[in-house]
């Protein structure tokens, strides 16, 4: 076994083979001050999908991980968690499974968190800019193992009830009916 | 070198070393209040004991180690059957130096530990007067700071510099909701932790007005370094005017560039983080800004509180402080500058 590898031959493979390694590996873009494209108005409707928003099919951010931890951190710190939880769900619904009601495409998640839905989710496009939008879009879809496995977050910092992104089981994502919209009765008594 | 030279220059290196003292500098020796004088005076006793025993145990050693043997004591390293007539007078006075060094050192021992209990109580012991409570949270990578009180919103709230009265003690009661952190003001106090999911009190007094530097002292992430907190010790009217001037909500600017800086603070991603009391802005997560102008730093002591800095800040704050929890804020130059100048507004 030693001996072939000596040979002049073999070895020069060798080192060609991991040149060629070497060749492949590229360190992933990571830019502070990004302005990718908003995700057009048409995304609102939770059929059109990627063909109108000249987006990846992951989003801008779906397989970099730097993007997607960024998304994890605002995911907690812009209080996401106070009605979906860690993913689980509570006064929102769950971001971890495989159903979604208004879309799981990038463009539809990117319209669900710029311009609210019914029954509960707010508007943030007043608030939060298209890359920070953009990272969220790849984080909350990272929840239930979209996006590329290697760049999705390996911990978590908050307790672990689940294990991290990473080690997420990829859901295949289908639509579900949206609930009745709920109006909220006027209030009687209030000036 | 000539031996002369050499003198002179040693001389000059220390006269210089003895000059130095930095401004704000974190000195435990420089004690500005009874706690840190305490651990100052602990230092102070045990620092001659220690250097006394090393040059003892030192001097000993290079004489033992440099001396020539006897005939003697060779041959009975080496196995010699040759027994000496004074031998056993030798070894009681061997037994009797090797006691001796062993009852001198427990009793110092004994007496160190007998002052660092004596100090390790006093500071513990909560002071018996009136105490102002302060509640501190150590967050990544910066201190919250909250001046509680019995009528709810005369609560205040501020960020990484503490105000004190000089001469009252000051309970501080330190929580953490990230990770561990360590609060010290090496002036003014000693260090104590704080742990997620405890509340630790510290208490500690200062009794010369002054501004005191102070620094996370326990490693809690990529800028641990730059987690610094100022405590301004102050008369206790001065105290007493800022505390009710940090009750006011911030006030409308009147000129129109801090008008804009107000709507565009409210309308990006500033309002997700940030809270300005008297406007729509809540959130918790990053330190409160309402009276962002009166304090003297930004970013936990990295930087001054300049228009230049905060415009450097906000735009990019991972160039300033790489793993900062701030994210970078993209907005357009003139947005920026109104930004600024409304930040600077916020007396």
């Amino acid at each position: 076994m030693c001996s072939r590898f000596a040979e002049p031959a073999a070895r020069a493979g060798i080192v060609v083979l991991v040149v060629l390694a070497l060749a492949a590996c590229s360190r992933e873009r990571r830019t502070f001050h990004d302005s990718p494209p908003a995700a057009s108005v048409a995304a609102e409707s939770a059929k059109a999908v990627r063909s109108d928003s000249g987006v990846s099919r992951d989003g801008p951010y779906g397989n970099n991980a730097w993007a997607l931890s960024q998304g994890k951190q605002l995911f907690s710190a812009f209080n996401c968690v106070g009605c979906h939880s860690h993913g689980g769900g509570g006064m929102g619904p769950p971001l971890m499974d495989s159903a979604w009601i208004y879309g799981f495409e990038p463009a539809n998640i990117y319209a669900t968190i710029a311009n609210g839905r019914p029954n509960g989710m707010p508007a943030f496009k007043s608030r939060i800019t298209p890359q920070q939008t953009w990272e969220l879009v790849a984080y909350v879809r990272s929840m239930s193992g979209q996006g590329s496995k290697a760049a999705r977050t390996n911990r978590s910092d908050e307790m672990e009830v689940r294990p991290a992104e990473a080690q997420t089981k990829t859901e295949k994502p289908v639509l579900v009916t949206p609930p009745p919209t709920v109006t909220p009765p006027a209030q009687e008594g209030h000036p | 070198m000539r031996p002369l030279t050499r003198a002179v220059t040693i001389a000059a290196a220390a006269l210089a070393c003895a000059g130095c003292s930095l401004h704000n500098a974190q000195n435990a020796l420089d004690a500005s209040g009874p706690q840190s004088a305490r651990i100052a005076g602990l230092w102070w006793l045990m620092l001659p004991i220690a250097a006394v025993v090393w040059v003892i145990v030192i001097a000993v050693m290079l004489w033992g180690a440099g001396r020539k043997r006897s005939v003697r004591e060779v041959m009975e390293t080496r196995g010699g059957t040759e027994v000496v007539a004074n031998d056993e007078a030798r070894s009681r006075r061997m037994t009797r130096i090797v006691a001796a060094g062993a009852i001198v050192t427990a009793v110092i021992l004994f007496l160190m530990l007998i002052a660092d209990f004596r100090v390790g109580q006093a500071l513990t012991m909560a002071p018996s007067t009136k105490v102002v409570p302060i509640k501190v949270v150590g967050h990544q990578f910066w201190w919250e700071v909250q001046y509680p009180d019995s009528v709810p919103n005369k609560t205040v709230i501020t960020a990484n510099e503490i105000h004190i009265p000089i001469g009252t003690p000051v309970v501080m009661e330190l929580s953490s909701p990230d990770v561990i952190h360590s609060f010290w003001v090496p002036s003014l106090t000693g260090k104590k932790d704080l742990l997620p999911g405890y509340t630790r009190s510290l208490w500690f007094r200062a009794d010369t007005a002054g501004v005191y530097r102070g620094q996370c002292a326990e490693f809690c992430g990529l800028e641990h370094a730059k987690m610094g907190v100022l405590v301004i010790a102050q008369k206790q009217q001065d105290f007493d005017a800022w505390r009710a001037a940090q009750l006011d909500s911030a006030t409308t600017p009147s000129d129109s560039l801090a008008q804009h800086g107000k709507a565009v603070f409210l309308g990006t991603t500033c309002v997700m983080c940030h809270a300005i009391s008297g406007t729509s802005a809540g959130a918790t997560t990053g330190p409160n800004l309402t009276h962002l102008a009166s304090r003297s730093t930004i970013a936990a002591g990295t930087l001054q509180n300049t228009d230049a800095n905060l415009y450097a800040w906000i735009s990019d704050p991972q160039r300033i402080k790489p793993g900062v929890l701030m994210p970078a804020t993209k907005l357009d130059p003139r947005d920026m500058q109104a930004l600024v100048a409304y930040l600077r507004h916020l007396k």
